[in-house]
């Protein structure tokens, strides 16, 4: 049998993935989750905060898992648990995708589709990607990997922390961890500024008291067995350590939180065009990547702050993808690959680091389109344009626009239906005039 | 009990005298003061097996480098563990540096060393793409080869084990001494020719032995010191490393190592065995004998020494970085055999480089010597071979089918980055001289070894070995000791431990 549509993923967005291809007519979806649960990584973030905008309420991880778990098994939609994808591939000629994988319960199975949606997440960036000198001893995690032992495990994993790297889930560690006895001495950011949400700012250091030291890193790990220590170093505007600024924090724990890559390991063996910025597939407006028929949404295309974003890109993804797999099956030859074509680049001055999509073809376009991007520094005072051909189209005041904080433009379908000839699209981020 | 021999240290120096012990009639035991063989040296170093033309021709380095090469093929496969000859090459930078090169190809050809080439600029970059624009020439030596240094030490462990040979871990000697066997009145029949036996004195007790072989590594002059009059010394030198994502496999396909010129040694840049790529060792004279800290200066400047000869190494896929001791004796050479004033206490001391190449060697000619001295026979139901760890994500789908229906664990993968399957772990565990911490699991099957260092599997490595070893996950450590992972369980579990 082959599938409308495999999503690889059973998080979030995975989960919306699904749904929306269920709603778009897909009924052959199959969903593969290599956990022993659906719901990816939210099933362990059991702070509140999430699904103010999709289900306009304050939901736990959990429950926000919950409710996309209970619209799926609604739906009647396939997903095994405990099966980990080896290999995708796609026939050249036929566009059938073919899904290796392997669990304990159904053995290697090969499966085929249609479509499939990528929707693996991303992980952490480790200590040793960052070469922090010193020892090697336990007590260094990262803050997901904490956080597990905290929430599912049941384990504290140290007494006194310190904390590297301003990243949400780091934040959400450092009041966890306090909540849980454990004394949390600062958290150290490189950057002159917060890699986290302001709101995580405010309510898991601030509310306790934990300085945010801007501009700071662990430069040494001591403790041969056990952390013992670290040394904390003030950085200069080139990053590098101020010599005469450490300072010893004597601690059992470093937590990291420096930084979420997507995993696109499968996407590049497939062979999809991955973007060197975002660390996930290069995709058009309706979420394909450069693999026809594969498309991308949430964490493994590009590192979001929120999860209703997630669920929201994933969705739009995977009703292109129940779309393609419609077409694809219709079709009785090879499909054509000239609509296939992903359009115009979407070219950036001023501040954006990237944008997603990176492509907007103007003829396939049904429906409003968001671009989204970051910044790689904070601006102030701003003014976001798109500019169709030279011609701004959208402009989109902005007061403050930081790295931390994803930002997106809503691109409405009428724009597009008049610009079908569009050989231009630029996004100018300029400073307010006065 | 009284050992025939006991081997202190349980680094690839000494699993390989115990494994080739066991190959005699007698009781051998290992004792070794971490939890774990292959703790110390063994386990960070660069993995490679020499080729053998660095070594002073005549030195022991030299001998023993070249009989351990030699050995390596056979040996891997009676271990069932993964070694390829991928080929040695010295580069040459500067065109005044050519007598240099010719003088490593001469005391190559001294050495013993098969098949050694000096190659032209055209060659070597149809050989290696990414060898620098700038490089002259090359010393080629295809009989250079890789090992995983890690599976080599626990597959003689385990080989050692099979055919009897006692691993005291935890176990810390504290003092050596020669005793006259009538202090052990039951024990008559065992004294040795001279009438003495050697009383071990460790953490956990005392040990007797007829002989001991020293095998310390960086401690190895310390016990030798203990026994003889006739001092050595040990300079311990830190070797840091970077460790790059397999992502980077092939980037280059052999060993390549920079001429020694004026500004030292220089680094190597090579595959493992496994497909990362290796960038290393620094070399810094030091007083601690554990200190395996890496460090700013040593981490920049391996990096950048190594872009000299190889280009555009892709340092941003670095997933560690790790630091090794070497045991550098003063004298600069290996130190094997009895110490005049010290009978039946064999020293395999000053084991740094070449000494993964050479621990087999050395291990089969200490055994020998040791069994001649004591008058001990061949053991009859010795059985040289051992079974690898089975890797399911290399097997052909009908055959890894086949296998998950027999076992459901080789279909739960638990380390993604690595590809390690329940079924791996659980193996490692059980197996005689078995894991017993996160970072054994790590070294015998991988898991935690990739780009997330352990941050996915880690939990679920510390349940599968509370379930097995039967012991609470707040006991559970990274690599013995005090290294626990966890320091309490959280206030809403504080009841009984979950397991």
């Amino acid at each position: 049998m082959i599938y409308d549509l495999i999503v690889i993923g059973g998080g979030p967005a995975g989960l919306a993935a699904a749904s929306a291809a269920h709603d778009a007519g897909s009924r052959e979806i199959l969903v593969l989750e290599r956990d022993e649960r659906l719901g990816g990584i939210l099933n362990q973030c059991i702070h509140n905060g999430f699904g103010l905008h999709t289900f306009k309420e304050e939901l736990t991880g959990p429950e926000y898992a919950q409710r996309y778990i209970d619209i799926l098994t609604g739906k009647g939609i396939e997903y095994k648990t405990d099966t980990m994808v080896l290999d995708i591939s796609s026939d050249k000629d036929t566009l059938i995708k073919t899904v290796t994988a392997v669990s304990g319960s159904d053995g290697l199975t090969v499966y085929s589709a249609y479509a499939v949606v990528l929707a693996m997440g991303c992980r952490e960036r480790s200590r040793g990607a960052l070469n922090i000198p010193g020892y090697r001893p336990a007590g260094i995690f990262s803050a997901g990997t904490a956080q597990r032992l905290v929430n599912i495990e049941g384990y504290l994993p140290g007494r006194r922390v310190v904390i590297l790297g301003s990243g949400d889930i780091g934040l959400i560690m450092a009041r966890r961890m306090t909540l849980e006895g454990a004394k949390v001495l600062a958290c150290a950011e490189l950057m002159p500024y917060s890699g986290g949400l302001k709101r995580n700012i405010v309510q898991c250091l601030d509310d306790f008291g934990i300085p945010l030291l801007l501009s700071h890193t662990v430069t040494e790990i001591r403790g041969k067995e056990r952390v013992t220590g670290v040394v904390i170093s003030e950085v200069g505007e080139d990053r590098k350590p101020i010599p005469g600024t450490e300072r010893f924090y004597e601690c059992d724990t470093l937590l990291l939180s420096v930084g979420l890559l997507p995993e696109n390991e499968l996407s590049k063996e497939l062979g999809t065009e991955i973007s060197p910025v975002t660390g996930g597939p290069v995709v058009s407006e309706s979420f394909e990547t450069s693999v026809p028929g594969v498309f991308a949404a949430g964490n493994v295309l590009h590192v979001h702050d929120l999860v209703d974003f997630v669920s929201e890109e994933a969705a739009a993804a995977g009703a292109h993808a129940a779309a393609f797999a419609a077409e694809l099956k219709d079709r009785a030859g090879a499909p054509d690959t000239e609509l296939r074509d992903r359009g115009i680049e979407i070219t950036f001055d001023g501040g954006p680091r990237y944008t997603v999509p990176q492509f907007i073809n103007p003829a396939h376009v049904s429906g409003p389109v968001k671009v989204r991007f970051r910044v790689g520094s904070v601006l102030k005072n701003r003014v976001v344009k798109v500019l169709f051909d030279g011609n701004c189209v959208l402009s989109k005041k902005r007061n403050v626009m930081a790295p931390g904080e994803m930002e997106e433009l809503l691109l409405k379908e009428e724009l597009f239906a008049g610009n079908r000839g569009l050989k231009e699209i630029r996004i100018s981020v300029e400073e307010e005039s006065v | 009990m009284i050992y025939d021999a006991a081997v202190i240290g349980a680094g690839i120096m000494g699993v390989s005298v115990a494994r080739f012990l066991s190959a005699y009639s007698g009781k051998f035991c290992v004792i070794e003061k971490n939890e774990d063989v292959c703790t110390g040296t063994s386990k960070a170093n660069s993995a490679i097996v020499h080729a053998g033309f660095d070594a002073e021709p005549g030195s022991l380095k030299a001998k023993y480098n070249l009989l351990g090469s030699l050995m390596y093929p056979q040996l891997a496969e009676e271990l069932d563990i993964p070694f390829r000859r991928n080929g040695s090459l010295v580069v040459m930078m500067h065109e005044e540096d050519r007598p240099k090169l010719m003088e490593l190809y001469e005391r190559g050809i001294a050495n013993g060393v098969e098949d050694l080439e000096i190659i032209g600029r055209e060659r070597l970059r149809g050989l290696e793409p990414h060898i620098s624009e700038n490089a002259v020439a090359a010393l080629w030596a295809p009989t250079g080869g890789i090992v995983c240094p890690f599976l080599a030490t626990v597959a003689l462990a385990e080989n050692a084990a099979d055919n009897g040979v006692d691993f005291l871990f935890g176990t810390e000697v504290n003092a050596l001494c020669r005793v006259k066997s009538a202090v052990i009145p039951e024990r008559k029949d065992l004294a040795t020719e001279h009438g003495y036996l050697w009383e071990i004195d460790t953490s956990k007790g005392a040990v007797y032995a007829r002989s001991v072989i020293n095998a310390a590594g960086v401690m190895s002059d310390i016990y030798h010191n203990l026994v003889s009059a006739r001092k050595i010394r040990i300079i311990p030198r830190k070797g840091e490393y970077v460790l790059l994502d397999r992502i980077t496999g092939g980037y280059v396909e052999r060993t390549i190592f920079q001429l020694p010129g004026k500004l030292g040694k220089g680094v190597l840049v090579s595959p493992t065995i496994h497909g990362n790529t290796l960038v290393g060792p620094t070399a810094e004279e030091q007083y601690d004998r554990e200190a395996v800290n890496t460090t700013f200066d040593g981490i920049s400047d391996l990096m950048e020494k190594a872009g000299d000869t190889v280009s555009g190494i892709p340092f941003r896929e670095v997933i560690t970085s790790f630091a090794g001791v070497r045991a550098h004796e003063v004298g600069g050479d290996f130190i094997i055999g009895e110490p005049e004033d010290a009978p039946l206490f064999y020293d395999c001391a000053g084991i740094e480089s070449p000494g993964l190449t050479a621990a087999p060697a050395i291990g089969k000619q200490a055994a020998a010597d040791i069994a001649e001295k004591l008058g001990l026979k061949t053991n009859p139901s010795f059985n040289g071979t051992r079974k690898g760890f089975i890797n399911p994500l290399e097997m052909a789908p009908e055959e890894l089918a086949e296998l998950i229906r027999k076992n459901p664990d080789y279909g739960k993968i638990v380390c993604r980055c690595e590809g390690v399957t329940e079924g791996e772990i659980r193996d490692a565990i059980r197996r005689k001289v078995g894991a017993k911490s996160l970072d054994g699991v790590k070294r015998r099957v991988r898991a935690g070894m990739g780009r997330c260092q352990s941050g996915f599997c880690s939990p679920r490595v510390m349940d599968i070995l509370s379930e097995e070893l039967g012991i609470p996950v707040s006991e559970i450590t990274k690599k013995g000791g005090y290294s626990r992972i966890i320091a309490d369980k959280i206030k809403c579990c504080s009841g009984e431990d979950k397991r």
